[in-house]
């Protein structure tokens, strides 16, 4: 039987620690927490809610810091629903809210909690083709795990950058993070332009696969409150591949 | 940013089975279960097809990593020609509890069932039985016997699969006793019985022996059921050879009817002599 590997050990959650009283833990941890959910919770807002790009982006930093200032994740029970679920419902509450007294959001406020790169969040919004979300609730999972994927990936740059794995970093690059079907590569071509034999890149490949599973892994572990709804969603995240 | 294409791509090799250093390489996939998801794949040291069965789940998950290994032991446990024989279980690179078994080809029952004649499927139903039967006697109880867990392989083999629930309280509601929904009664065979009475009442529509058949393995109360299922089987077989069942009171125009189908060989043979013997006297007189 292979040795089990490249599983994630680390018991550190984001999300129980953006509840921590020590505040040199909730701060960083909060800060994760926004890197995290702040383009899936801008887009929502946006398609949702049909809100403006500024008024979107002001809802958005509002909802953060509403969130920081008033411990909403402090109250959230993993055994009532996962946390993806929970942060949707606080932010409609919030922007149900926000709208009927409007006028008087807290535009940024006091505490800026996150440089909000909205540009560009909007600009992948307009790509989308008019009437291309159908249903809002799926098109808010499916940004959260575009972010996560991203955050995945950034990590896997600096861990092989780290490791001077630079070769198995650009083979993954190739073969798996195309945009379009047509631009993937074969193993053959991929082989001939990094000057490598065919094996080596398929080797490298599924190296490079298991070591980015171990980080989304991770990534997945810090955005859950405990280890039944990581659990559940890992379950989630393998049977929902397409 | 990540294309939809992208992110489907990496959706779908973060959430394959990595079967990196195992004998299998996966082919295609062939199902999903409550806890697993099950692949065709190639057993590289044999040089044959097999069925490979993931846990959709990680290794921190003792309840369902349990759960596929209870499933694994129950299958090598019941050596049955009824039952699929697992050949190999163990982890895979990524974590994830997996266990190899033979793949199974065939038609599910209910799709077998639409195109074959009533004797060959009551003969199924008793290859059925027995492997249910066999299953009993050590001790385990399928709680989830339907049709789809059921397979009829090219020349009349019948298998019983998804035995992955025996020990738990769940099953399919169309098929599940009355006393599965109960959280508060133990469950015995009694409740397989029940889904086979389910699953006979399926495959027939007449007459009303077998009906009465079915609905006697369905009674509400186990005790009115037949209590084990070779009791049931039996009763099967001996409507087939055209005796009387257990379940149903003939009249005595059924019980004629019954003996004209059972001895409509030599019936037949008696009325062919007789006509014969006739038509001869007649030819004679004239």
């Amino acid at each position: 039987m292979p040795r089990m590997r490249g599983f994630p050990t680390t018991r550190y959650s984001i999300v129980t620690a953006s509840a921590s009283d020590n505040a040199d833990v909730r701060r960083p941890a909060f800060d994760a927490l926004v890197t995290a959910y702040w383009k899936p919770v801008f887009k929502y807002v946006r398609v949702k809610w049909q809100a403006s790009p500024d008024e979107a982006a002001d809802l958005t930093q509002a909802f953060f810091l509403r969130a920081f200032e008033k411990d909403f994740f402090g109250a959230f029970d993993a055994h009532q629903a996962r946390f993806r679920t929970y942060l949707r419902t606080c932010l409609d509450g919030f922007v149900a809210n926000a709208r009927k007294a409007e006028g008087r959001l807290k535009r940024g406020g006091h505490l800026q909690i996150i440089q909000l790169a909205v540009d560009a969040a909007e600009r992948e919004l307009q790509r989308l083709a008019p009437n291309a979300i159908d249903d809002v609730d799926a098109y808010f999972h499916r940004e959260w795990l575009r972010t996560l994927f991203a955050t995945a990936i950034a990590r896997f740059r600096e861990h092989c950058a780290a490791r001077d794995r630079a070769r198995r970093f650009t083979i993954f690059e190739r073969y798996d993070l195309p945009e379009d079907e047509e631009c993937r590569p074969t193993y053959a071509e991929l082989a001939v332009a990094l000057g490598l034999a065919v094996t080596d890149v398929t080797n490298e490949l599924a190296a490079a696969r298991r070591e980015f599973r171990r980080l989304v892994l991770n990534v997945l572990r810090e955005q859950c409150a405990s280890d039944e709804e990581f659990h559940a969603e890992a379950r989630a995240f393998m049977r929902s591949a397409p | 940013m990540i294309s939809d294409t992208a992110l489907d791509h990496l959706q779908r090799i973060v959430g394959e089975p990595d079967f990196t250093g195992t004998r299998y390489e996966p082919l295609s996939v062939l199902g999903r279960g409550g806890i697993g998801t099950v692949y065709l794949a190639r057993d590289s040291v044999l040089d044959r097809e097999v069925a490979v069965k993931v846990l959709d789940s990680l290794v921190g998950d003792q309840a369902l990593a349990g759960h596929l290994q209870q499933e694994a032991r129950i299958l090598a446990r019941l050596e049955h020609p009824g039952v699929v024989p697992v050949h190999d279980f163990g982890r895979l690179a990524d974590g994830r509890l997996f266990y190899a078994m033979k793949r199974v080809r065939g038609q599910r029952l209910d799709r077998w069932a639409a195109t074959a004649d009533p004797h060959a499927r009551l003969a199924v139903f008793l290859r059925m039985c027995d492997a249910v039967a066999f299953a009993h006697a050590h001790g385990v109880i399928h709680r989830d016997l339907k049709p789809e867990n059921v397979m009829v392989g090219e020349f009349g083999e019948v298998l019983v699969l998804d035995w992955g629930i025996a020990g738990f309280v769940v099953g399919t509601p169309c098929y599940m006793a009355p006393e599965q929904r109960r959280s508060d009664t133990t469950v015995d065979e009694r409740a397989d019985i029940h889904a086979l009475g389910a699953i006979l009442a399926g495959l027939v529509d007449g007459p009303k022996a077998l009906i009465a058949i079915a609905a006697k393995a369905q009674s509400i109360e186990p005790r009115d059921r037949y209590q084990h299922v070779l009791e049931l089987s039996a009763d099967v077989a001996r409507f087939m050879s055209g005796f009387a069942v257990r379940a149903h009171a003939e009249t005595v125009v059924d019980r004629i009817a019954r003996l004209g189908r059972r001895y409509r060989v030599p019936i037949g043979l008696v009325l062919a002599y007789l006509v014969m013997r006739l038509l001869l006297i007649w030819t004679l007189r004239v």
